[in-house]
Protein backbone atom coordinates (compact mmCIF):
# COMPACT_ATOMS: atom_id res chain seq x y z
CA UNK A 1 0.00 0.00 0.00
CA UNK A 2 2.72 2.44 1.00
CA UNK A 3 4.66 1.52 -2.10
CA UNK A 4 1.59 2.23 -4.23
CA UNK A 5 1.12 5.63 -2.59
CA UNK A 6 4.81 6.32 -3.06
CA UNK A 7 4.61 5.63 -6.79
CA UNK A 8 1.38 7.58 -7.24
CA UNK A 9 2.64 10.57 -5.32
CA UNK A 10 5.84 10.62 -7.33
CA UNK A 11 3.95 10.32 -10.57
CA UNK A 12 1.86 13.39 -9.68
CA UNK A 13 4.93 15.12 -8.32
CA UNK A 14 6.51 14.67 -11.74
CA UNK A 15 3.42 16.04 -13.48
CA UNK A 16 3.65 19.07 -11.22
CA UNK A 17 7.13 19.74 -12.57
CA UNK A 18 9.17 17.86 -9.97
CA UNK A 19 12.08 15.52 -10.63
CA UNK A 20 10.96 12.17 -9.19
CA UNK A 21 14.43 10.66 -9.59
CA UNK A 22 15.52 12.95 -6.75
CA UNK A 23 13.73 10.56 -4.35
CA UNK A 24 15.82 7.58 -5.39
CA UNK A 25 19.12 9.44 -5.64
CA UNK A 26 21.22 8.83 -2.55
CA UNK A 27 23.14 12.04 -3.25
CA UNK A 28 20.04 14.18 -2.80
CA UNK A 29 18.50 14.86 0.59
CA UNK A 30 14.76 14.28 0.44
CA UNK A 31 11.64 13.68 2.45
CA UNK A 32 8.34 12.42 1.14
CA UNK A 33 5.21 12.46 3.26
CA UNK A 34 1.76 11.19 2.33
CA UNK A 35 -0.91 12.25 4.81
CA UNK A 36 0.69 11.50 8.17
CA UNK A 37 3.05 8.81 6.85
CA UNK A 38 6.69 9.30 5.99
CA UNK A 39 7.26 7.31 2.78
CA UNK A 40 10.85 8.20 2.16
CA UNK A 41 13.64 10.04 3.90
CA UNK A 42 17.25 10.48 2.90
CA UNK A 43 19.91 12.81 4.19
CA UNK A 44 23.34 13.57 2.84
CA UNK A 45 26.62 14.62 4.40
CA UNK A 46 26.20 17.89 6.27
CA UNK A 47 22.40 17.73 6.08
CA UNK A 48 20.30 16.16 8.80
CA UNK A 49 16.76 15.35 7.83
CA UNK A 50 14.56 13.68 10.43
CA UNK A 51 10.89 13.18 10.92
CA UNK A 52 8.69 12.39 13.90
CA UNK A 53 5.09 11.31 13.95
CA UNK A 54 2.36 13.40 15.50
CA UNK A 55 -1.40 13.22 15.43
CA UNK A 56 -2.67 13.95 11.89
CA UNK A 57 0.80 14.68 10.67
CA UNK A 58 4.53 14.78 10.89
CA UNK A 59 7.19 17.07 12.24
CA UNK A 60 10.15 17.42 9.91
CA UNK A 61 13.53 18.62 11.12
CA UNK A 62 16.09 19.87 8.67
CA UNK A 63 19.45 21.22 9.62
CA UNK A 64 22.41 22.17 7.48
CA UNK A 65 25.76 22.25 9.27
CA UNK A 66 28.11 25.16 9.67
CA UNK A 67 29.76 26.20 6.39
CA UNK A 68 28.14 23.29 4.53
CA UNK A 69 27.20 24.15 0.97
CA UNK A 70 24.57 21.70 -0.19
CA UNK A 71 25.17 20.99 -3.85
CA UNK A 72 21.74 19.69 -4.87
CA UNK A 73 18.42 21.17 -3.78
CA UNK A 74 16.83 19.32 -0.87
CA UNK A 75 13.58 17.82 -2.13
CA UNK A 76 10.46 17.74 0.01
CA UNK A 77 7.14 16.38 -1.13
CA UNK A 78 3.96 16.60 0.93
CA UNK A 79 0.66 15.35 -0.33
CA UNK A 80 -2.65 13.57 0.05
CA UNK A 81 -3.95 11.46 -2.79
CA UNK A 82 -7.39 10.72 -1.40
CA UNK A 83 -10.42 13.01 -1.70
CA UNK A 84 -10.55 13.65 2.02
CA UNK A 85 -7.85 13.97 4.60
CA UNK A 86 -5.89 16.09 6.96
CA UNK A 87 -2.20 16.79 6.98
CA UNK A 88 -0.43 18.86 9.58
CA UNK A 89 3.22 19.37 8.99
CA UNK A 90 5.58 20.94 11.45
CA UNK A 91 8.80 22.08 9.85
CA UNK A 92 11.88 23.09 11.81
CA UNK A 93 14.72 24.32 9.67
CA UNK A 94 18.09 25.41 10.95
CA UNK A 95 20.69 26.70 8.52
CA UNK A 96 23.89 27.18 10.46
CA UNK A 97 26.42 30.00 10.01
CA UNK A 98 28.05 30.10 6.59
CA UNK A 99 25.85 27.31 5.19
CA UNK A 100 24.12 27.41 1.82
CA UNK A 101 21.08 25.35 0.90
CA UNK A 102 18.01 25.31 -1.26
CA UNK A 103 14.77 23.46 -0.57
CA UNK A 104 12.41 22.51 -3.35
CA UNK A 105 9.08 21.61 -1.78
CA UNK A 106 6.14 20.27 -3.75
CA UNK A 107 2.70 20.03 -2.18
CA UNK A 108 0.47 17.70 -4.13
CA UNK A 109 -3.30 17.38 -3.65
CA UNK A 110 -4.74 16.22 -6.97
CA UNK A 111 -8.09 14.83 -5.81
CA UNK A 112 -8.91 17.03 -2.82
CA UNK A 113 -12.58 17.48 -2.06
CA UNK A 114 -12.23 17.94 1.68
CA UNK A 115 -8.60 18.21 2.58
CA UNK A 116 -6.72 20.33 5.10
CA UNK A 117 -3.00 20.95 4.65
CA UNK A 118 -1.51 22.97 7.47
CA UNK A 119 2.12 23.80 7.82
CA UNK A 120 3.76 25.50 10.76
CA UNK A 121 7.37 26.29 10.07
CA UNK A 122 10.16 27.70 12.15
CA UNK A 123 13.12 28.67 10.05
CA UNK A 124 16.33 29.90 11.57
CA UNK A 125 19.12 31.07 9.33
CA UNK A 126 22.48 31.76 10.94
CA UNK A 127 24.95 34.47 10.00
CA UNK A 128 26.51 34.77 6.56
CA UNK A 129 24.30 31.96 5.23
CA UNK A 130 22.13 31.52 2.15
CA UNK A 131 18.79 29.77 2.14
CA UNK A 132 16.20 29.48 -0.58
CA UNK A 133 12.83 27.83 0.03
CA UNK A 134 10.75 27.20 -3.04
CA UNK A 135 7.27 25.78 -2.52
CA UNK A 136 5.12 24.75 -5.45
CA UNK A 137 1.56 23.53 -5.07
CA UNK A 138 -0.25 21.22 -7.40
CA UNK A 139 -3.98 21.04 -6.73
CA UNK A 140 -6.78 19.28 -8.56
CA UNK A 141 -9.82 20.88 -10.13
CA UNK A 142 -12.28 20.37 -7.24
CA UNK A 143 -11.07 23.21 -5.06
CA UNK A 144 -11.96 21.34 -1.88
CA UNK A 145 -8.77 22.11 -0.04
CA UNK A 146 -7.65 24.40 2.73
CA UNK A 147 -3.99 25.32 2.68
CA UNK A 148 -2.70 27.11 5.74
CA UNK A 149 1.05 27.73 5.71
CA UNK A 150 2.44 29.68 8.64
CA UNK A 151 6.09 30.47 9.13
CA UNK A 152 8.31 32.39 11.49
CA UNK A 153 11.70 33.07 10.00
CA UNK A 154 14.78 34.67 11.47
CA UNK A 155 17.56 35.72 9.14
CA UNK A 156 21.05 36.16 10.56
CA UNK A 157 23.56 38.88 9.85
CA UNK A 158 24.67 39.21 6.23
CA UNK A 159 22.54 36.24 5.24
CA UNK A 160 20.30 35.87 2.23
CA UNK A 161 16.84 34.35 2.47
CA UNK A 162 14.55 33.82 -0.46
CA UNK A 163 11.08 32.35 -0.28
CA UNK A 164 9.15 31.57 -3.45
CA UNK A 165 5.60 30.28 -3.10
CA UNK A 166 3.59 29.37 -6.17
CA UNK A 167 0.13 27.93 -6.57
CA UNK A 168 -0.64 27.96 -10.25
CA UNK A 169 -1.95 24.53 -11.17
CA UNK A 170 -5.50 23.51 -10.34
CA UNK A 171 -7.83 25.35 -8.01
CA UNK A 172 -6.46 27.07 -4.94
CA UNK A 173 -9.46 26.31 -2.72
CA UNK A 174 -8.85 28.28 0.44
CA UNK A 175 -5.38 29.64 1.09
CA UNK A 176 -4.35 31.44 4.24
CA UNK A 177 -0.66 32.22 3.90
CA UNK A 178 1.01 33.88 6.83
CA UNK A 179 4.77 34.49 7.02
CA UNK A 180 6.74 36.69 9.34
CA UNK A 181 10.45 37.35 8.85
CA UNK A 182 12.86 39.03 11.27
CA UNK A 183 15.93 40.35 9.53
CA UNK A 184 19.32 41.04 11.10
CA UNK A 185 22.00 43.50 9.98
CA UNK A 186 22.88 43.63 6.27
CA UNK A 187 20.74 40.59 5.50
CA UNK A 188 18.65 40.30 2.35
CA UNK A 189 15.14 38.86 2.26
CA UNK A 190 13.08 38.26 -0.86
CA UNK A 191 9.53 36.97 -0.48
CA UNK A 192 7.79 36.10 -3.73
CA UNK A 193 4.28 34.69 -3.99
CA UNK A 194 2.53 33.83 -7.25
CA UNK A 195 -1.03 32.55 -7.24
CA UNK A 196 -3.66 31.90 -9.89
CA UNK A 197 -7.17 31.91 -8.41
CA UNK A 198 -10.12 30.44 -10.27
CA UNK A 199 -13.71 29.41 -9.59
CA UNK A 200 -14.61 30.34 -6.04
CA UNK A 201 -11.07 30.28 -4.67
CA UNK A 202 -10.37 32.40 -1.63
CA UNK A 203 -6.84 33.66 -1.13
CA UNK A 204 -5.42 35.43 1.90
CA UNK A 205 -1.79 36.37 1.97
CA UNK A 206 -0.07 38.09 4.83
CA UNK A 207 3.64 38.67 4.66
CA UNK A 208 5.41 40.66 7.30
CA UNK A 209 9.05 41.67 7.33
CA UNK A 210 10.76 43.31 10.29
CA UNK A 211 13.98 44.97 9.22
CA UNK A 212 15.61 44.94 12.63
CA UNK A 213 19.29 45.11 11.72
CA UNK A 214 21.26 47.99 10.28
CA UNK A 215 21.36 47.87 6.49
CA UNK A 216 18.88 44.96 6.24
CA UNK A 217 17.02 44.84 2.92
CA UNK A 218 13.81 43.17 1.82
CA UNK A 219 11.40 42.78 -1.04
CA UNK A 220 7.88 41.42 -0.80
CA UNK A 221 6.65 40.72 -4.29
CA UNK A 222 3.16 39.30 -4.84
CA UNK A 223 1.50 38.44 -8.12
CA UNK A 224 -2.09 37.25 -8.10
CA UNK A 225 -4.35 36.60 -11.08
CA UNK A 226 -8.03 36.04 -10.41
CA UNK A 227 -10.59 34.48 -12.73
CA UNK A 228 -14.31 33.76 -12.32
CA UNK A 229 -15.44 34.50 -8.74
CA UNK A 230 -12.07 34.15 -7.07
CA UNK A 231 -11.20 36.58 -4.29
CA UNK A 232 -7.90 37.66 -2.82
CA UNK A 233 -6.65 39.86 -0.05
CA UNK A 234 -2.94 40.58 0.05
CA UNK A 235 -1.33 42.25 3.05
CA UNK A 236 2.33 43.12 2.67
CA UNK A 237 3.91 44.66 5.74
CA UNK A 238 7.41 45.98 6.13
CA UNK A 239 8.84 47.70 9.17
CA UNK A 240 12.07 49.67 8.95
CA UNK A 241 13.35 49.46 12.52
CA UNK A 242 17.06 50.12 12.00
CA UNK A 243 19.32 52.62 10.30
CA UNK A 244 19.78 52.18 6.55
CA UNK A 245 17.19 49.42 6.39
CA UNK A 246 15.55 49.33 2.96
CA UNK A 247 12.30 47.57 2.18
CA UNK A 248 9.90 47.45 -0.73
CA UNK A 249 6.42 45.95 -1.07
CA UNK A 250 5.29 45.26 -4.64
CA UNK A 251 1.85 43.80 -5.28
CA UNK A 252 0.11 43.25 -8.61
CA UNK A 253 -3.33 41.68 -8.79
CA UNK A 254 -4.96 41.11 -12.16
CA UNK A 255 -8.69 40.56 -12.44
CA UNK A 256 -9.82 38.48 -15.37
CA UNK A 257 -13.45 37.98 -14.46
CA UNK A 258 -16.34 40.31 -13.72
CA UNK A 259 -17.05 38.72 -10.35
CA UNK A 260 -13.48 38.38 -9.16
CA UNK A 261 -12.46 40.60 -6.25
CA UNK A 262 -9.02 41.74 -5.20
CA UNK A 263 -7.70 43.76 -2.27
CA UNK A 264 -4.17 44.89 -1.61
CA UNK A 265 -3.15 46.34 1.74
CA UNK A 266 0.45 47.46 1.88
CA UNK A 267 1.58 48.51 5.33
CA UNK A 268 4.90 50.26 5.55
CA UNK A 269 6.28 51.74 8.72
CA UNK A 270 9.59 53.28 9.64
CA UNK A 271 10.86 53.68 13.18
CA UNK A 272 14.36 54.84 12.35
CA UNK A 273 14.88 58.12 10.50
CA UNK A 274 17.60 56.58 8.35
CA UNK A 275 15.43 53.68 7.18
CA UNK A 276 13.35 53.76 4.03
CA UNK A 277 10.45 51.55 3.03
CA UNK A 278 8.44 51.94 -0.18
CA UNK A 279 5.45 50.22 -1.71
CA UNK A 280 3.54 49.90 -4.95
CA UNK A 281 0.28 48.11 -5.59
CA UNK A 282 -1.67 47.74 -8.79
CA UNK A 283 -5.04 46.08 -9.11
CA UNK A 284 -6.94 45.97 -12.34
CA UNK A 285 -7.78 44.15 -15.48
CA UNK A 286 -5.18 42.97 -17.96
CA UNK A 287 -3.27 45.96 -19.34
CA UNK A 288 -4.99 47.23 -22.46
CA UNK A 289 -1.82 48.23 -24.26
CA UNK A 290 -0.21 44.85 -23.65
CA UNK A 291 -3.36 43.18 -25.00
CA UNK A 292 -3.52 45.35 -28.09
CA UNK A 293 0.18 44.84 -28.79
CA UNK A 294 -0.19 41.07 -28.78
CA UNK A 295 -3.44 41.23 -30.75
CA UNK A 296 -1.68 43.40 -33.34
CA UNK A 297 0.73 40.48 -33.72
CA UNK A 298 -2.20 38.23 -34.56
CA UNK A 299 -3.13 36.71 -31.19
CA UNK A 300 -6.80 36.39 -30.26
CA UNK A 301 -7.94 38.17 -27.09
CA UNK A 302 -7.86 35.00 -24.96
CA UNK A 303 -4.42 34.03 -26.26
CA UNK A 304 -3.15 37.52 -25.47
CA UNK A 305 -4.52 37.30 -21.90
CA UNK A 306 -2.93 33.86 -21.41
CA UNK A 307 0.44 35.13 -22.63
CA UNK A 308 0.35 38.15 -20.30
CA UNK A 309 -0.81 36.11 -17.30
CA UNK A 310 1.84 33.42 -17.85
CA UNK A 311 4.51 36.09 -17.81
CA UNK A 312 3.23 37.73 -14.64
CA UNK A 313 3.00 34.42 -12.79
CA UNK A 314 6.35 33.08 -13.95
CA UNK B 1 -2.76 48.59 -50.66
CA UNK B 2 -4.29 50.91 -48.06
CA UNK B 3 -6.92 53.51 -48.79
CA UNK B 4 -8.38 55.88 -46.24
CA UNK B 5 -11.54 57.66 -47.30
CA UNK B 6 -12.99 60.66 -45.46
CA UNK B 7 -11.96 59.30 -42.10
CA UNK B 8 -13.31 61.35 -39.23
CA UNK B 9 -12.68 60.56 -35.59
CA UNK B 10 -13.76 62.37 -32.46
CA UNK B 11 -12.46 61.60 -29.02
CA UNK B 12 -14.07 63.06 -25.91
CA UNK B 13 -16.02 65.42 -28.20
CA UNK B 14 -12.75 66.72 -29.68
CA UNK B 15 -12.27 66.39 -33.41
CA UNK B 16 -8.97 64.56 -33.93
CA UNK B 17 -9.23 63.46 -37.56
CA UNK B 18 -11.28 65.31 -40.11
CA UNK B 19 -12.01 63.79 -43.49
CA UNK B 20 -8.62 62.18 -43.86
CA UNK B 21 -7.97 60.83 -47.34
CA UNK B 22 -4.81 59.01 -48.27
CA UNK B 23 -3.51 56.07 -50.23
CA UNK B 24 -0.49 53.88 -49.47
CA UNK B 25 0.89 51.90 -52.38
CA UNK B 26 2.12 48.34 -52.07
CA UNK B 27 5.84 48.03 -51.33
CA UNK B 28 6.50 51.69 -50.54
CA UNK B 29 7.64 53.49 -47.43
CA UNK B 30 5.00 56.09 -46.86
CA UNK B 31 5.82 58.74 -44.27
CA UNK B 32 3.39 60.85 -42.28
CA UNK B 33 4.75 64.09 -40.93
CA UNK B 34 3.14 66.55 -38.55
CA UNK B 35 3.52 68.39 -35.30
CA UNK B 36 2.62 66.83 -31.96
CA UNK B 37 -1.10 66.58 -31.38
CA UNK B 38 -2.13 66.78 -35.03
CA UNK B 39 -3.59 63.27 -35.22
CA UNK B 40 -0.73 61.06 -36.45
CA UNK B 41 -0.91 58.47 -33.69
CA UNK B 42 -4.72 58.54 -33.70
CA UNK B 43 -4.65 57.72 -37.40
CA UNK B 44 -2.21 54.86 -36.75
CA UNK B 45 -4.46 53.45 -34.00
CA UNK B 46 -7.55 53.83 -36.20
CA UNK B 47 -5.88 51.89 -39.03
CA UNK B 48 -4.85 49.14 -36.58
CA UNK B 49 -8.36 49.06 -35.08
CA UNK B 50 -7.47 49.90 -31.48
CA UNK B 51 -10.47 49.82 -29.19
CA UNK B 52 -10.95 53.48 -28.38
CA UNK B 53 -10.16 54.67 -31.87
CA UNK B 54 -13.17 53.68 -33.90
CA UNK B 55 -13.89 56.29 -36.60
CA UNK B 56 -17.13 58.25 -36.58
CA UNK B 57 -17.20 58.43 -40.35
CA UNK B 58 -15.27 57.24 -43.33
CA UNK B 59 -13.72 54.01 -44.52
CA UNK B 60 -10.46 52.11 -44.18
CA UNK B 61 -9.85 49.83 -47.13
CA UNK B 62 -7.05 47.27 -47.17
CA UNK B 63 -6.32 45.31 -50.31
CA UNK B 64 -9.74 46.23 -51.67
CA UNK B 65 -11.62 45.06 -48.56
CA UNK B 66 -13.24 47.41 -46.09
CA UNK B 67 -11.80 46.78 -42.64
CA UNK B 68 -13.20 49.83 -40.80
CA UNK B 69 -15.05 47.75 -38.24
CA UNK B 70 -12.80 44.70 -37.95
CA UNK B 71 -11.08 43.86 -34.65
CA UNK B 72 -7.34 44.28 -34.14
CA UNK B 73 -6.79 40.52 -34.34
CA UNK B 74 -8.66 40.25 -37.64
CA UNK B 75 -6.70 43.13 -39.13
CA UNK B 76 -3.48 41.51 -37.91
CA UNK B 77 -4.51 38.27 -39.58
CA UNK B 78 -4.98 40.20 -42.83
CA UNK B 79 -1.36 41.33 -42.49
CA UNK B 80 -1.50 44.69 -40.69
CA UNK B 81 0.56 45.37 -37.59
CA UNK B 82 1.63 48.33 -35.51
CA UNK B 83 4.76 49.25 -33.57
CA UNK B 84 3.72 51.55 -30.74
CA UNK B 85 5.50 54.82 -30.07
CA UNK B 86 5.98 53.71 -26.48
CA UNK B 87 5.99 49.92 -26.64
CA UNK B 88 4.39 48.01 -23.78
CA UNK B 89 6.51 46.13 -21.25
CA UNK B 90 5.70 42.52 -20.41
CA UNK B 91 6.66 41.22 -16.98
CA UNK B 92 8.10 37.72 -17.14
CA UNK B 93 7.88 37.39 -20.93
CA UNK B 94 11.25 36.83 -22.58
CA UNK B 95 12.29 38.48 -25.80
CA UNK B 96 12.37 35.03 -27.44
CA UNK B 97 8.80 34.29 -26.37
CA UNK B 98 7.65 37.72 -27.45
CA UNK B 99 9.16 37.36 -30.91
CA UNK B 100 7.61 33.90 -31.28
CA UNK B 101 4.25 34.81 -29.76
CA UNK B 102 2.43 34.20 -33.04
CA UNK B 103 5.02 32.75 -35.37
CA UNK B 104 6.53 29.83 -33.45
CA UNK B 105 9.01 29.18 -36.25
CA UNK B 106 10.33 32.74 -36.43
CA UNK B 107 14.10 32.82 -36.82
CA UNK B 108 14.63 34.91 -33.72
CA UNK B 109 18.43 34.93 -33.95
CA UNK B 110 18.30 36.40 -37.43
CA UNK B 111 15.60 38.92 -36.46
CA UNK B 112 17.67 40.21 -33.56
CA UNK B 113 20.73 40.38 -35.77
CA UNK B 114 18.83 42.55 -38.29
CA UNK B 115 18.06 45.11 -35.57
CA UNK B 116 21.64 44.96 -34.28
CA UNK B 117 21.05 42.93 -31.12
CA UNK B 118 22.77 39.72 -30.12
CA UNK B 119 21.04 36.43 -29.33
CA UNK B 120 21.85 37.09 -25.65
CA UNK B 121 18.70 39.19 -25.60
CA UNK B 122 16.47 36.18 -26.17
CA UNK B 123 16.39 35.30 -22.47
CA UNK B 124 15.94 38.83 -21.23
CA UNK B 125 12.48 39.94 -20.26
CA UNK B 126 10.56 42.53 -22.26
CA UNK B 127 10.31 44.97 -19.38
CA UNK B 128 11.61 48.33 -18.24
CA UNK B 129 15.12 46.97 -17.71
CA UNK B 130 15.59 47.33 -21.46
CA UNK B 131 16.64 50.76 -22.67
CA UNK B 132 14.31 52.72 -24.94
CA UNK B 133 16.52 51.91 -27.95
CA UNK B 134 16.68 48.19 -27.13
CA UNK B 135 12.92 48.02 -26.64
CA UNK B 136 12.21 49.75 -29.95
CA UNK B 137 14.62 47.49 -31.81
CA UNK B 138 12.90 44.49 -30.29
CA UNK B 139 9.57 45.98 -31.35
CA UNK B 140 10.82 46.18 -34.92
CA UNK B 141 12.08 42.60 -34.75
CA UNK B 142 8.66 41.56 -33.44
CA UNK B 143 6.95 43.34 -36.36
CA UNK B 144 9.24 41.53 -38.80
CA UNK B 145 8.62 38.17 -37.10
CA UNK B 146 5.00 38.53 -38.09
CA UNK B 147 5.89 38.96 -41.77
CA UNK B 148 3.16 41.56 -42.23
CA UNK B 149 1.97 43.10 -45.46
CA UNK B 150 1.64 46.54 -43.87
CA UNK B 151 3.72 47.71 -40.90
CA UNK B 152 2.64 50.91 -39.18
CA UNK B 153 5.64 52.32 -37.31
CA UNK B 154 4.67 55.08 -34.90
CA UNK B 155 7.71 57.23 -34.12
CA UNK B 156 9.90 54.16 -34.01
CA UNK B 157 12.95 56.43 -34.02
CA UNK B 158 11.95 58.89 -31.31
CA UNK B 159 13.38 59.09 -27.82
CA UNK B 160 16.12 56.57 -28.42
CA UNK B 161 19.88 56.54 -28.22
CA UNK B 162 21.91 57.65 -31.24
CA UNK B 163 23.63 54.26 -31.78
CA UNK B 164 20.22 52.60 -32.26
CA UNK B 165 19.11 54.94 -35.06
CA UNK B 166 21.10 53.45 -37.96
CA UNK B 167 19.81 49.97 -37.07
CA UNK B 168 16.26 51.21 -37.08
CA UNK B 169 16.62 52.91 -40.47
CA UNK B 170 18.36 49.89 -41.96
CA UNK B 171 15.60 47.64 -40.65
CA UNK B 172 12.92 49.81 -42.23
CA UNK B 173 14.77 49.61 -45.54
CA UNK B 174 15.07 45.86 -45.17
CA UNK B 175 11.34 45.67 -44.62
CA UNK B 176 10.77 47.39 -47.93
CA UNK B 177 13.28 45.07 -49.60
CA UNK B 178 11.36 42.11 -48.14
CA UNK B 179 8.15 43.41 -49.68
CA UNK B 180 6.62 44.89 -46.52
CA UNK B 181 4.76 48.13 -47.04
CA UNK B 182 5.69 50.65 -44.34
CA UNK B 183 3.48 53.40 -42.95
CA UNK B 184 6.01 55.51 -41.12
CA UNK B 185 5.31 58.23 -38.60
CA UNK B 186 8.41 60.21 -37.80
CA UNK B 187 9.85 63.61 -36.95
CA UNK B 188 13.34 62.77 -38.05
CA UNK B 189 14.60 64.18 -41.34
CA UNK B 190 17.06 61.32 -41.78
CA UNK B 191 14.25 58.79 -41.37
CA UNK B 192 11.97 60.71 -43.72
CA UNK B 193 14.72 60.60 -46.34
CA UNK B 194 14.34 56.84 -46.68
CA UNK B 195 10.64 57.15 -47.49
CA UNK B 196 9.24 57.09 -51.03
CA UNK B 197 6.32 59.44 -50.46
CA UNK B 198 5.16 61.57 -47.59
CA UNK B 199 2.08 63.39 -46.39
CA UNK B 200 1.75 66.27 -44.00
CA UNK B 201 -1.00 66.24 -41.41
CA UNK B 202 -2.23 69.34 -39.58
CA UNK B 203 -5.19 69.71 -37.26
CA UNK B 204 -6.45 66.28 -38.28
CA UNK B 205 -6.33 66.82 -42.04
CA UNK B 206 -3.91 65.73 -44.71
CA UNK B 207 -2.50 69.02 -46.01
CA UNK B 208 -0.10 67.82 -48.65
CA UNK B 209 1.20 64.62 -50.21
CA UNK B 210 4.37 64.69 -52.30
CA UNK B 211 8.01 63.60 -52.21
CA UNK B 212 9.56 63.64 -48.71
CA UNK B 213 11.74 66.60 -49.69
CA UNK B 214 8.84 68.78 -50.80
CA UNK B 215 6.70 67.83 -47.81
CA UNK B 216 9.56 68.62 -45.44
CA UNK B 217 10.16 72.03 -47.01
CA UNK B 218 6.49 72.79 -46.85
CA UNK B 219 6.38 71.72 -43.20
CA UNK B 220 9.26 74.01 -42.27
CA UNK B 221 7.77 76.94 -44.16
CA UNK B 222 4.16 76.67 -43.09
CA UNK B 223 3.75 74.49 -40.03
CA UNK B 224 6.65 74.95 -37.67
CA UNK B 225 5.57 78.44 -36.63
CA UNK B 226 1.88 77.94 -37.20
CA UNK B 227 -0.33 78.64 -34.19
CA UNK B 228 -3.18 76.57 -35.62
CA UNK B 229 -1.93 73.39 -34.08
CA UNK B 230 -5.02 71.48 -33.06
CA UNK B 231 -7.94 73.35 -34.55
CA UNK B 232 -8.16 75.25 -37.76
CA UNK B 233 -11.23 76.99 -39.04
CA UNK B 234 -10.87 75.67 -42.55
CA UNK B 235 -13.58 77.99 -43.84
CA UNK B 236 -11.60 81.06 -42.80
CA UNK B 237 -8.14 79.97 -43.76
CA UNK B 238 -7.17 79.96 -47.37
CA UNK B 239 -4.68 77.38 -48.35
CA UNK B 240 -3.47 76.20 -51.66
CA UNK B 241 -1.13 73.28 -51.26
Amino acid sequence: MISNEFEQLLSIYEKAGGNKDAFSDKGIANLLIHGDKVLNVNDVEGVILKSEQKKDGVIAHLSVGKDVRVKNPIHLCFGILSREGRQEIGVNIFIEDGAEAEVLAHCVFPNAVKVLHKMDANIKIGNDAKFRYQERHYHGEFGGIKVIPNAKVSVGKESIYENIFSLLKGKVGFLDFNYEVNCSGRSITNMIAKIYGKGEDEIRIKEKVNLNGEGARSLIKTRVVLKDKARAEVIGETYGNAPYARGHVDCVEILNGKEALAKAIPIVSVKDEKAKVTHEAAIGSVDKKQMETLMARGLEEEEAIDTIVKGILR
Amino acid sequence: MLKIENLTLKKDSRQILEKVNLTVEKGEIYALLGRNGTGKTTLAYAIMGCNDYQPNEGKIIFEGKEITHLSISKRAKLGITLAWQKPAGFEGLTVGEYLRCKNKNANVHSLLSVVGLSSDYLNRTVDDKLSGGERKRIELASVMAMKPKLAILDEIDSGIDAPSLPFIRKTIQKMRADGITVFLISHSEATLNISDRASLIGAGRILKTASPKIVKEFFVKHCKKCSHLYKINWERIKYDF
